[in-house]
């Protein structure tokens, strides 16, 4: 059984039809790399899977759970889904720490010193032990996207839903998010990510699903895809961002 | 009979501003949590909730104060509630108190970006945990120069009281310039004591800002 399976969902904003009966199925391990311009639906599809955004119609199941059941509680399903803005979004009035502690405090009910040991290690493996103490407006971006990772990995979840979190980035700070995310992949994380770096699609993810006008326009194995595209859009879209 | 200010009178004044102090924090500490209650209900994803805040918010906000402060004195007897000057007093302004901060708050917590809320619920943080974990102490940081700013006011506001007889600093100022007849003076030095009252507020607003951290 695959652990995203999306069955023809529909999604508006007010008028605007965003997603026009999107489906796919994502397995256990697989890193798929989403792409698209911008408008396409390709971030609205995203905040589908952990229920951020709610559709209208069609049904989308996460490894069991049936999201767009009404019954579903949504909170236990996040904690298996684990998400990455691309704002950061961590928590400003906590350090480091406590960022990374909140959830499992709370949520998990951990004692303190428990919570602490796993921020810590969460925190190592993205590199940054020695910014415990920081607060979030002391820290670079690609810092504090760091550290939205590995506030979100702390919660262990099941698959990772990356959303253009380097977008927001000086570009000489995207490569350290991408390192922890090849660190990720290499430790077999399922991952979705919607993204506009290319060459990190081409080399670290297994599919590439180009979206398109609200629908999956090409779906495919990520080198293939991306080197011979077979539709059209997918190739004038490619020329667009490579040039 | 007329006669001259003493140091006594100092004493006298500087009592009757006890009794200011004392009711401004009154309406404070009762005033801010029906006010917390207020906000809260201002936000809740349930509209009967907000509806019943919002009224009770444009009841108290769109009256004066002084008929409120008439209302609780001279109306509640009329219900068999026997209520004296100070009673009335602290009710009036509390109430007064909650329906401000209720707003002051409401803003403060609706000026935190939704992407913090969406942050919380993404790590599946329920939504009473998301409030008071995520959205609350964040607004705590902004609400703290409107809050304060609201509380000087309040601390003048006490000087309405007078007029229910409630002997606080501009009730007791009045009997003493009637009895010494030097108003200017009598007058300069309440406001030299409510200056100072609302200066310390002033400066404890600066001291709690510069300690909590700020949002972007």
């Amino acid at each position: 059984m695959p652990l995203v399976e999306i069955t023809d969902i529909h999604k508006s904003f007010g008028l605007v039809e965003v997603l026009k009966g999107v489906s796919l199925t994502l397995e256990k391990g697989e890193i798929a790399a989403v792409i698209g311009r911008s408008g396409s639906g390709k971030s609205t599809m995203l905040r589908c899977v952990n229920g951020l955004e709610r559709v209208q119609s069609g049904r989308i199941v996460v490894d069991g759970l049936e999201v767009t059941a009404p019954a579903t509680d949504l909170n236990v399903l996040r904690q298996r889904v684990g998400m990455v803005f691309q704002s950061y979004n961590l928590f400003p009035h906590l350090n480091v720490e406590r960022n990374v502690m909140l959830a499992l405090r709370k949520v998990r009910r951990m004692a303190d010193a428990e919570a602490r040991d796993i921020a810590r290690a969460m925190v190592a493996k993205v590199g940054l032990a020695d910014k415990l103490a920081a607060y979030p407006d002391e820290l670079s971006g690609g810092q504090q996207q760091r550290v939205a990772i590995a506030r979100s990995l702390a919660m262990q979840p099941t698959i990772m839903l990356f959303d253009e979190i380097t977008s927001a980035l000086d570009p000489e700070l995207v490569g350290e998010v991408l390192k922890v995310l090849e660190e990720l992949a290499r430790e077999g994380m399922t991952m979705m990510l919607v993204t506009h770096e290319m060459n990190f699609a081409k080399n670290v993810a297994d599919r590439v699903i180009f979206m398109h006008q609200g629908n999956v326009h090409e779906d495919g194995p990520a080198r293939e895809t991306l080197l011979e595209p077979r539709t059209p859009e997918l190739g004038s879209f490619l020329s667009a961002v490579l040039h | 009979m007329i006669r001259e200010l003493g140091p006594n009178d100092i004493v006298y004044l500087l009592e009757a501003a006890r009794w200011t102090i004392a009711l401004a924090l009154i309406a404070m500490v009762a005033g801010g949590v029906l006010g917390l209650v207020v906000a809260v209900l201002r936000i809740v994803a349930f509209a009967p909730a907000n509806w019943l805040a919002i009224g009770y918010i444009n009841l108290v906000q769109g009256t004066p104060l002084l008929g409120q402060l008439f209302i609780f004195f001279f109306g509640l007897p009329l219900f068999g509630i026997q209520v004296g000057a100070w009673e009335a007093a602290a009710l009036a302004l509390s109430i007064n108190a909650s329906a401000f901060l209720g707003e002051i708050w409401r803003g403060s917590l609706q000026s935190v970006s939704p992407r913090q809320w969406e942050a919380g619920a993404a790590l599946g943080l329920n939504y009473w945990q998301r409030l008071t974990s995520v959205i609350l102490p964040q607004a705590v940081r902004i609400s703290i120069a409107p809050t304060v700013g609201y509380l000087m006011q309040l601390v003048k506001d006490t000087s309405l009281t007078a007029l229910i007889g409630f002997i606080e600093l501009t009730r007791a100022s009045q009997i003493l310039s009637a009895a010494t007849f030097k108003p200017l003076q009598v007058y300069g030095l309440a406001a030299i004591a409510y200056f100072v009252i609302c200066f310390s507020l002033s400066r404890l607003s600066q001291h709690l800002e510069k300690r909590t951290h700020a949002a972007r």
